[in-house]
C-alpha cells in the first residue's frame, strides 16, 4: 500500500502531462465524434418547419414494414405542398395498442397499417375520425371496417399454409390441400406454424381455423393438428426462415404457415415454376387500413395522404414495396404475381364484431390447448 | 464552538473554519454531481415507467389494486415467475462458472492472440437477440448440424444462449479487477507453502469476490429480464416476467397485467440487487491494486505443462477453449457461413448487397447507412452514459461519515440499476404517454433514441468503474487531505488516475450496448434512419434468400464493428494508464 502513496505523491512532471494529454485527445475525439453526430441529426426535424407555400407538415404513424417508392412520396410533396413526417413505432398489434394509448395526444395525423384483426380494437377506443374517399375503389367497398367509415382499406392480402413442392416430390407423398389434411397421418409432423398471442400472421392463421369450422369446431381442430406433431414457433420469420424446408434455412418441414405472396421470392432467375407453393383453400385475408387520427394537427393533410394511398401510382406501386395485393382490383399487377402468387379465390371470413369481442379469449384458449 | 474561539489561538479557528467550510462546499458539490444523473433517469426513465404502470392501476380515475388478486390467481403467473428466477440463476450460476476461468486466462496469462480472443468473446454480448436466435435455432433445430442433441425449444437452450450472451460480462468484470491484482500476495502464500489451489481459494478468491458479485449481479439481471432470446428460443413453452409483460402490453393492451407484472418484477430485481449489494459491502475492501496490469510488470506467460505433467493453467484453457470453441465460436461461424451463402453457391454477394436497399425495396435506407445511423446514435448514447455513469460511480464510491449520506449513497447505486430491470417496452410506451408536450415534446425526435439507450447503458458503467474506484484504499484520500490537497484536488490525483483506466472498457461496454440495442430502439425508430439492428430484425422479416442473406451479412458486419471498437476502448485504456 505504501508504494500507492509513494506513487501519488512523487511523480508530476512528465507523466502527469502526458496523461492529460491522453484524455485530452480522447475527450477531444469523442466530443468531434459526437459533433459529427449531431451534424448528421441536425436534418431529422428540417421538415417541422411547416413550409411557406404548402399546406404544413403530415405526420404519418404506420408499421415497420411501410413502403412506397421515394418518386411517388416527392412528386406527392410537390404537389400538395405537404411535408410527409413518418414514424413507425411498432408493428401489427403494438402499433394499435400505442395509437390507443396516445388517444388524448396523437403520435401523428394519419395511421397506415392497422389490419383488420385489431382494427376493431382501435375503432372501439375511438382513435380515428371517420373520412370516406370520393375515390374509394368499388372492390375497397367489402373490406369496409365500419359503417361510419373510420377506415379506408388500402391493401390486402391472404396468410395461407405454403408447401414445399420439391419434398413431397422426394419423398413420394401428396400435398395437402385443405385445412382437414393436415390432421391425416401421413402429414405427422410436418407442420410448422407461428404463435397467434405474439405473430399477426399467426393471429391470422387461428381466425382462418375459426371461420372454417366455427365457434365451435376450432379448438378440437387445433388440438388434433397439436397431437399430429404440429410445431408452433414464435414468429413468422422463425417458422419460414429456420423451420421451413423450401427457404434458404433449408429446415425440416415442408408445410409452413406464410403468404400466398411467399413463393415468387421463392422463384429462381429465370426459371418458370415455383419450388414452393400457397394452398389457396387455407386462407384468412388480412386488410390493410388507413385512418385520420382523432384530433390530428392536420387533419386536411391527413385526408390527402389517404387520398394519395388510392391513387393508382401509389396502389400499382404497393406490391413490390410491401409484397401486398392493392385494394384497387383495376390496377395491373406485375407479371409474377398473377403467376406464382395469386389471391385465395374464396379466404375465411371471420365478421370484424366477432373478431372484437373474441379475440383475446380466442387466443387465451389456443394457449391453453395448444401450449397447455 | 464559538466559546471555545477565545480559548484557543486565532489561526487554529481559522483553519478549522475554513476545513469546515471547505468540507461542507465538497459535501454540496458531491449532491449536485450525484443530483445531475438522478435527474436525468427520473425524466427519462421513472417518470414514463411510473406513469404507464399508475395507468395499469387506475379505473376510471381511482386506484384499483383488484388487478394483483386477480393476477396471482392464475397458475400461469406463478409458472413464469418460477422459470424466470430459475433460468436467471442457472443462467448467471454457469456464467459465473464458465467466467472465472476464462478471466484468469484472458488477463492474468499472455499468449498470442489473447487481444483477438477478448475481444471475440465481447461479440455475442452486443449482437441483436434476433440475430442470436436465428442462429442458434439454425444450429439446434431438427436437420441442423446440432439437431441430435434434440435441444430445439428446451430450457437447456435458453440458459445456454443467455450465457453465450453474459459470459463476456464476467470475463471483463473480474479480469479487469483480476489483472491489477497484486501477485505478490499469492506467491506469499505460495512461499509459506499454500498448494495453488488453496492459496487461490484463500487469497485471490476473496479479493475478487467484490468484482465477482458485480457481475454476476449485471448478469442476473440480464437474465431475469431477457426477452428476445427466451421468445425465440423458448419456442411458446417458455415465457419470463419479461416476455409476458410485453405479450400483454403489445398484443392484449391489458395494462393492469402488464403494470402487476411490472411490478413483481421491480420486486424480483430489487430484492436480488439488495442481496448482491450486502454480499458485495460484506467483501469490499481496499486491495492491493497493481498501477498496471500485472502481466506488464512480470509476464506470466501461458504453461500447460510443467516438466511433462499438467500444469495449473490446463484446467483454465481446457476450459476455456470449450466455452470460445463450442459456445461462442459455432453460432457465430454458422451465422458467418451462412452468410456466404447465396443462391448463385459461395459469394460475398450479401456483403456487396448491403450497399443496396435490399431485395424488392425491403428497406428505405441502405445497410451501410444503416450502420451510419447506428455509429452516430451510438456516440451520443456513449457521451451521455459515461457521464452520468463516472458521476454516479463516484458519489457511490464515496464513504460519507453521517449514516444519512451513507444511506443515501446506497439508494443511488440501486437506483441506477433498476433501468435493467424493466421492461424495454414499458419505457417505450411510457414515453409515448410522458414525453408528449412542451418542453417535453420529444416522441417523435431521434434525440430519444440516445437516451433510451444511455438509460440501458449507465448502470453497466457504473458497474464497471465502481469496483475500481472502490478498491481504492481510503487511507489514500485521507492522507491527501491531510498533506493539504483541496478535494478537488484529492479527486484528480487519487481517483483520477484509477477512473481513467476503467473508463475505457466503461466506454467500449456503451458504444456495445448502444449498437445492439433493440427493444426500446424499435419503439423510436424512424423509418427514414433506421439503426443497424432494426434494419437486420426488417430484413429477417422479409421473405426471398436476398433478404435474409443480406440479414446475416449485415449481422456479422454488426459484430465486427463492435469487436473492433471494444479492442479499440481496451487499447484506450492501455495508452491511458501511464505511470503514476
Amino acid at each position: 500500500m505504501f508504494h500507492h502513496a509513494r506513487r501519488s505523491r512523487g511523480p508530476r512532471p512528465a507523466t502527469v502531462r502526458r496523461r492529460r494529454a491522453a484524455t485530452g485527445l480522447t475527450a477531444l475525439a469523442a466530443i468531434a465524434l459526437a459533433g459529427c453526430s449531431l451534424a448528421g441529426g441536425g436534418g431529422d426535424d428540417g421538415g417541422a418547419d411547416p413550409s411557406a407555400d404548402g399546406g404544413g407538415v403530415v405526420r404519418v404513424v404506420t408499421h415497420d414494414s411501410f413502403s412506397l417508392s421515394e418518386d411517388l412520396i416527392t412528386a406527392f410533396e410537390a404537389d400538395s405542398g405537404y411535408t410527409l413526417e413518418f414514424s413507425a413505432p411498432g408493428d401489427g398489434g403494438a402499433l394499435v395498442n400505442q395509437l390507443i394509448l396516445t388517444k388524448d395526444s396523437p403520435l401523428g395525423d394519419v395511421a397506415f397499417g392497422v389490419d383488420n384483426s385489431f382494427a376493431s380494437r382501435a375503432i372501439d377506443a375511438e382513435v380515428f375520425e371517420p373520412y370516406t374517399p370520393a375515390d374509394l375503389p368499388g372492390s375497397a367497398e367489402q373490406y369496409l371496417a365500419d359503417d361510419a367509415g373510420s377506415l379506408t382499406p388500402i391493401d390486402v392480402g391472404d396468410v395461407c399454409l405454403n408447401v414445399d413442392h420439391t419434398w413431397f416430390t422426394e419423398h413420394g407423398i401428396a400435398e395437402p390441400a385443405t385445412l382437414e389434411d393436415l390432421l391425416a397421418p401421413e402429414y405427422r409432423g410436418l407442420t410448422v406454424v407461428p404463435n397467434p398471442a405474439t405473430s399477426s400472421p399467426g393471429l391470422a392463421f387461428l381466425l382462418a381455423t375459426v371461420g372454417a369450422f366455427g365457434e365451435d369446431g376450432w379448438v378440437d381442430y387445433w388440438a388434433d393438428l397439436s397431437a399430429n406433431g404440429l410445431k408452433v414457433v414464435q414468429g413468422w420469420s422463425d417458422a419460414y426462415s429456420v423451420d421451413f424446408s423450401g427457404s434458404t434455412g433449408a429446415g425440416a418441414y415442408p408445410i409452413v404457415l406464410s403468404y400466398s405472396t411467399s413463393p415468387a421470392f421463392e422463384v429462381a432467375e429465370g426459371a418458370d415454376s415455383a419450388p414452393t407453393g400457397a394452398l389457396l383453400d387455407t386462407c384468412f385475408r388480412q386488410v390493410e387500413y388507413a385512418g385520420v387520427l382523432a384530433g390530428a394537427e392536420n387533419p386536411e393533410g391527413a385526408r390527402a395522404f389517404i387520398d394519395f394511398l388510392l391513387t393508382e401510382a401509389v396502389q400499382a406501386d404497393i406490391p413490390g414495396q410491401m409484397y401486398v395485393y392493392p385494394v384497387d382490383d383495376r390496377v395491373e399487377l406485375p407479371e409474377s404475381w398473377t403467376t406464382f402468387a395469386p389471391l385465395a379465390p374464396e379466404p375465411f371470413e371471420v365478421a370484424p364484431e366477432d373478431i372484437a369481442a373474441n379475440r383475446d379469449a380466442w387466443i387465451q384458449t389456443w394457449t391453453d390447448t395448444v401450449i397447455g | 464552538m464559538s466559546g471555545r474561539v477565545k480559548d484557543t489561538g486565532n489561526t487554529v479557528v481559522r483553519t478549522r473554519g475554513r476545513a469546515g467550510m471547505a468540507r461542507r462546499r465538497s459535501a454540496v458539490a458531491w449532491v449536485v454531481a450525484g443530483a445531475i444523473p438522478l435527474a436525468f433517469l427520473a425524466v427519462f426513465f421513472a417518470w414514463p415507467v411510473a406513469t404507464l404502470v399508475a395507468r395499469g392501476f387506475t379505473t376510471d380515475g381511482a386506484l384499483d389494486l383488484s388487478g394483483f388478486a386477480e393476477v396471482f390467481a392464475r397458475p400461469r403467473t406463478w409458472r413464469i415467475i418460477r422459470l424466470t428466477l430459475v433460468q436467471a440463476l442457472l443462467g448467471t450460476a454457469l456464467a459465473v462458472l464458465l467466467g472465472l476461468p476464462g478471466a484468469y486466462l484472458l488477463y492474468r496469462r499472455t499468449f498470442r492472440g489473447r487481444a483477438l480472443v477478448r475481444a471475440f468473446v465481447t461479440v455475442p454480448f452486443v449482437l441483436p437477440t434476433v440475430v442470436v436466435g436465428v442462429a442458434f435455432r439454425s444450429l439446434l433445430t431438427e436437420g441442423g448440424p446440432l439437431g441430435f442433441l434434440h435441444l430445439d425449444g428446451t430450457f437447456t437452450a435458453i440458459v445456454l444462449a443467455l450465457v453465450f450472451f453474459n459470459y463476456t460480462v464476467v470475463v471483463r468484470t473480474v479480469g479487469g479487477l483480476w489483472e491489477r491484482l497484486d501477485p505478490r500476495t499469492e506467491q506469499a502464500a505460495r512461499a509459506l507453502g499454500a498448494p495453488p489451489w488453496r492459496a487461490f481459494l484463500t487469497v485471490t478468491l476473496p479479493a475478487l469476490t467484490p468484482a465477482i458479485v458485480s457481475a454476476a449481479s449485471v448478469v442476473f439481471l440480464f437474465c431475469a429480464t431477457a426477452f428476445g432470446v427466451v421468445m425465440v428460443l423458448g419456442g411458446t413453452r417458455y415465457g419470463t416476467i419479461e416476455t409476458e409483460i410485453w405479450i400483454q402490453t403489445t398484443q392484449f393492451l391489458d395494462l393492469r397485467t402488464a403494470a402487476v407484472l411490472s411490478v413483481v418484477q421491480l420486486v424480483v430485481v430489487g430484492v436480488s440487487l439488495a442481496l448482491f449489494s450486502r454480499a458485495r459491502a460484506r467483501r469490499e475492501r481496499a486491495l492491493d491494486l497493481q498501477g498496471r496490469p500485472a502481466d506488464e510488470q512480470t509476464a506470466q506467460r501461458l504453461r500447460l505443462w510443467n516438466r511433462g505433467r499438467p500444469g495449473g493453467d490446463l484446467l483454465p484453457t481446457v476450459v476455456t477453449c470449450a466455452v470460445v470453441i463450442v459456445l461462442l465460436a459455432l453460432p457465430l461461424g454458422n451465422l458467418l457461413v451462412r452468410s456466404l451463402r447465396t443462391p448463385d453457391g459461395w459469394s460475398l454477394g450479401n456483403y456487396t448487397a448491403l450497399g443496396t436497399a435490399g431485395g424488392d425495396n425491403a428497406l428505405t435506407v441502405t445497410v451501410w447507412e444503416a450502420a451510419a445511423n447506428s455509429l452516430r446514435i451510438a456516440v451520443d448514447a456513449t457521451v451521455l452514459a459515461v457521464v452520468m455513469g463516472t458521476l454516479v460511480a463516484l458519489v457511490v464510491s464515496r464513504r460519507p461519515r453521517n449514516p444519512l449520506g451513507r444511506r443515501a449513497v446506497w439508494w443511488l447505486d440501486a437506483v441506477f440499476m433498476l433501468p435493467l430491470g424493466v421492461s424495454a417496452v414499458t419505457v417505450g410506451f411510457g414515453f409515448l404517454i410522458t414525453l408528449n408536450h412542451p418542453p417535453l415534446d420529444l416522441r417523435s425526435s431521434a434525440v430519444l433514441i440516445p437516451i433510451a439507450q444511455a438509460v440501458v447503458a449507465i448502470p453497466l458503467v457504473v458497474r464497471t468503474v465502481l469496483p475500481v474506484l472502490r478498491a481504492i484504499d481510503p487511507h489514500l484520500r485521507e492522507a491527501a487531505g491531510v498533506l493539504g490537497a483541496a478535494p478537488w484536488r484529492v479527486l484528480l490525483t487519487v481517483d483520477g488516475p484509477f477512473l481513467i483506466r476503467s473508463l475505457g472498457l466503461a466506454i467500449g461496454f456503451a458504444f456495445a450496448v448502444s449498437l445492439g440495442e433493440f427493444g426500446a430502439t424499435s419503439f423510436l425508430s424512424r423509418p427514414d434512419r433506421p439503426t443497424l439492428p432494426v434494419v437486420i430484425f426488417r430484413l429477417i422479416g422479409r421473405p426471398g434468400p436476398e433478404n435474409y442473406g443480406m440479414a446475416l451479412a449485415a449481422s456479422v458486419v454488426l459484430a465486427v464493428l463492435t469487436a473492433t471498437i471494444m479492442g479499440v476502448a481496451e487499447r484506450l485504456r492501455r495508452e491511458g494508464t501511464g505511470e503514476f
